[in-house]
């Protein structure tokens, strides 16, 4: 048996030195059986995955009339969702690139969390394009017929690379991890035994190798930074290419990329305080991290406020005729209890609260990042559907209900599907893969041991 | 494995033959009647009268009993007709929301009464001024930014001026709709967004259909383009009492609204004509005549006398 080693080469000598992982390591971070609620939680997401794969096929059966979407609103959620997911994916490249490129140190636990939800979150933010479309039998005629003039051209461009490059960025810091499950759980499943085998890629500890990968992520960081701010600028500009109220504006770019910073830091926050208690992880994820993650969520809801005030206040200023329209259906309108309850329990009170040092140990933080991220979803709702319910020439002699726009079953059980897919995911990976990489562990331990 | 192959090969020529047989009837359009060609032949011929007044027999087995929504269209919607530039004036000064057009365009298109191409608005510009009545089709912009954004080329601009729509190709992503200023395009949700009852389809005297209704995809006002290339005006503007709609070619400057023929330049520079949101640089193919003579007190009921 091997005993799980990592290879440094010494700065100063030249020399290779090998390190023996801490047995604590290994036991706190190879990846454990699920548990009863874990158990419990699959078989959670598993159900509501299934009714919403039953939704889909009545949609499917009977087309788009299945959701409230109609002539005038005709996007729906499926769209603010999938721009919610888009935005959440930023984590990724939030954490593993622009924290490693300004050199944080606190960042090693939180890597591998953030770019799995990035992964999963992009994964579905695809799937549920497809869903959105009337006839998804068609998509092919996207590389077909594809024309390079269309936003929604540049989406797939870019999100089908992002989506690469972020699997890249799972996949190549997990190598040396995936030796270490190779060498180790021996008594795992045989699936489970060739899988960390095959993925390995032959894995032998060489200076070599870890040169490779050292270097490879450096470029993969530096690559996804322009990419990242490319997949939610083009997002948002399948909106301000329009015309339409609300969203024929130049602010839009920066709005979104800020937003969804500010959404994915919520995001990673919950969830890593939900892995830290479940599996024990107390050491290494400390309540530190979360007062750092604190501090980086004022820091990126104030940006965020920045826009906000930019993008409301300034054309609320004017209150131009149909743009005035849409703007008081969400200051005093129909949709002003969604609007300021977003504004203000999604966006003032988690930066107030999270300015104190108490707000930022990890409970509060925890619940504040739920809240935050539930105003995000909701946000996006704000900008996708009174907009299309403000056209320019008002809407007349239509049914009442095309008046308003209520999501029909259907719509929420198959946006809730895709939530719990992406949780799914997220899930399935901690259960074959070390959540935290132990090999930067081990090597961060080293480097203050010397 | 022998007899399926002889049997394959058997219907193959059974079909061609049939085929071969309505080809030669010139009857294009009613490849729509044949149900299943592999039903078993039964021997007894049944007479058809061809669009074009040629009598073919076919035997009964191929003739599907139920009646075909409409007639297949030969037309290629992405070629515009010829040497033409297709545009539209609407006097709003004759429109008294007869809801004709919107009728009319309802059965052109083979649509169910509530659904049509073709809005008629009640505009108010200033709390002050008087309501007047706005009928809206597509304006088949020179600038369109539905085509602009279209992923796929299902939409596009054709030589003659029209927006096109390609519903064999549409991915239905609705960006089109979103894209369009004014809300000229409809979606079909669901097949109750087009389906007719036999006995409504009935009431409607078959033609040559503009378009097709596919589920999933995108439709608009078309121009009627069946009738356009055989030098008739589209039915919006046969139908109206008012005499709201011109239809004519930018080409020849001339326009017509089925009474009066005039000189499209002309009317534009004498009646002030202009285009809807001009400043949104759209470039829209319909021109409104201002609404002068507005109805004072304004009266919401629909009028058809002149």
């Amino acid at each position: 048996m091997n005993t799980a080693t990592i290879t440094s080469i010494n700065e100063e000598t030249g020399a290779v030195e090998r390190h023996k992982i801490p047995q604590v390591l290994l036991d706190d971070l190879l990846p454990k059986r699920l548990t009863t609620s874990g158990k419990l939680w699959m078989y959670f997401l598993l159900t509501v995955m299934a009714i919403g794969a039953y939704a889909y096929f009545t949609q499917l059966k009977n087309g788009l009339v299945v959701t409230d979407m109609r002539d005038y609103a005709s996007w729906g959620i499926y769209i603010s969702n999938f721009v919610f997911f888009v935005a959440i994916s930023l984590v990724g490249s939030l954490i593993s690139a622009v924290l490693k490129l300004t050199d944080v140190k606190w960042r090693t636990p939180l890597v591998r969390i953030s770019e799995i939800i990035a992964v999963a979150s992009i994964t579905f933010a695809a799937l549920i394009i497809i869903v959105d479309m009337g006839r998804p039998d068609r998509f092919w005629h996207l590389f077909v017929y594809g024309r390079i003039q269309s936003p929604i051209m540049w989406d797939v461009i870019v999100i089908t690379t992002y989506f690469t490059i972020s699997i890249l960025l799972l996949y190549i810091p997990l190598l040396p991890d995936l030796a270490i499950c190779r060498d180790k759980l021996t008594g795992a499943a045989k699936w489970k035994r060739w899988c960390y085998k095959f993925f390995a890629l032959n894995w032998k500890n060489t200076p070599r190798q870890y040169k490779i990968v050292n270097d490879s992520i450096k470029v993969l960081a530096v690559l996804i930074i322009p990419l990242a701010l490319s997949i939610h600028t083009v997002t948002s500009w399948l909106f301000a290419t329009t015309f339409r109220v609300g969203w024929d504006s130049s602010n839009f770019g920066p709005y979104f990329v800020a937003g969804a910073f500010m959404a994915g830091a919520a995001a990673v926050t919950a969830i890593m305080y939900v892995v830290r208690e479940h599996y024990n992880l107390q050491k290494y994820i400390t309540d530190k991290h979360f007062d750092h993650m604190g501090k980086l969520l004022v820091l990126l809801s104030l940006i965020y406020l920045y826009f906000n005030v930019n993008e409301y206040l300034v054309p609320g200023y004017k209150m131009k005729e149909v743009e005035g329209d849409q703007l008081k259906s969400l200051f005093t309108g129909n949709y002003a209890p969604m609007f300021w309850s977003v504004q203000i329990l999604g966006l003032a009170i988690p930066v107030i609260i999270l300015l104190f040092k108490k707000g930022r140990r990890p409970i509060p933080i925890f619940i504040i990042s739920i809240v935050v991220v539930i105003g995000a979803w909701f946000k996006r709702l704000l900008i996708v559907t009174p907009t299309l319910l403000h056209p320019f020439i008002p809407m007349q002699n239509v049914p009442e209900s095309w008046h308003h726009y209520v999501p029909t079953w259907q719509e929420w059980a198959i946006t809730s599907a895709s939530l719990a897919g992406v949780f799914f995911i997220i899930q399935i990976f901690i259960r074959l893969f070390p959540v935290i990489s132990i090999w930067e562990m081990a090597e961060e331990t080293e480097t203050e041991a010397k | 494995m022998e007899i399926p192959k002889n049997a394959t090969r058997r219907k193959f020529l059974k079909t061609g033959l049939v085929a071969g047989a309505l080809v030669a009837g010139g009857t294009l359009g009613a490849s729509e009647l044949i149900s299943a060609i592999d039903s078993k032949p039964t021997g007894n011929k049944i007479k058809l009268l061809s669009p074009d007044g040629k009598i073919v027999e076919v035997d009964a087995s191929v003739i599907s009993p139920s009646v075909a929504g409409f007639l297949v269209s030969n037309h290629n919607v992405r070629q515009g007709v010829p040497g033409k530039k297709f545009v539209m004036v609407i006097d709003l000064s004759k429109c008294k929301n007869a809801r004709k057009c919107h009728k009319a365009c309802s059965k052109m298109h083979y649509l169910p009464e509530n659904r049509s191409y073709i809005k008629v608005n009640k505009m108010q510009d200033s709390p002050e001024a008087s309501p007047y009545w706005m009928p809206t089709p597509c304006f088949h912009c020179d600038n369109p930014p539905c085509v602009k954004v279209c992923p796929v080329g299902a939409t596009f601009k054709l030589s003659d001026g029209i927006v096109g729509i390609d519903n064999a190709r549409c991915i239905g992503c609705r960006f089109c709709m979103v894209a369009c200023p004014y809300n000229a395009r409809v979606f079909n949700w669901g097949e109750e967004m087009f389906h007719l009852s036999p006995e409504e389809k009935n009431a409607i005297k078959p033609h040559e259909a503009c378009g097709s209704h596919v589920v999933g995809t995108v439709e608009k006002c078309d121009f009627c383009p069946q009738k356009t290339g055989d030098n008739k005006l589209p039915d919006c503007v046969e139908a109206c009492p008012n005499g709201v709609f011109y239809f004519g070619d930018e080409v020849e400057d001339v326009i017509s609204n089925g009474d009066e023929t005039l000189q499209l330049s002309k009317v534009l520079r004498d009646k002030a004509g202009y285009r809807f949101m001009e400043d949104l640089g759209t470039k829209p193919r319909v021109y409104y005549l201002p609404p002068v003579d507005r109805q004072f007190p304004f009266t919401e009921t629909k009028q058809t006398s002149k």
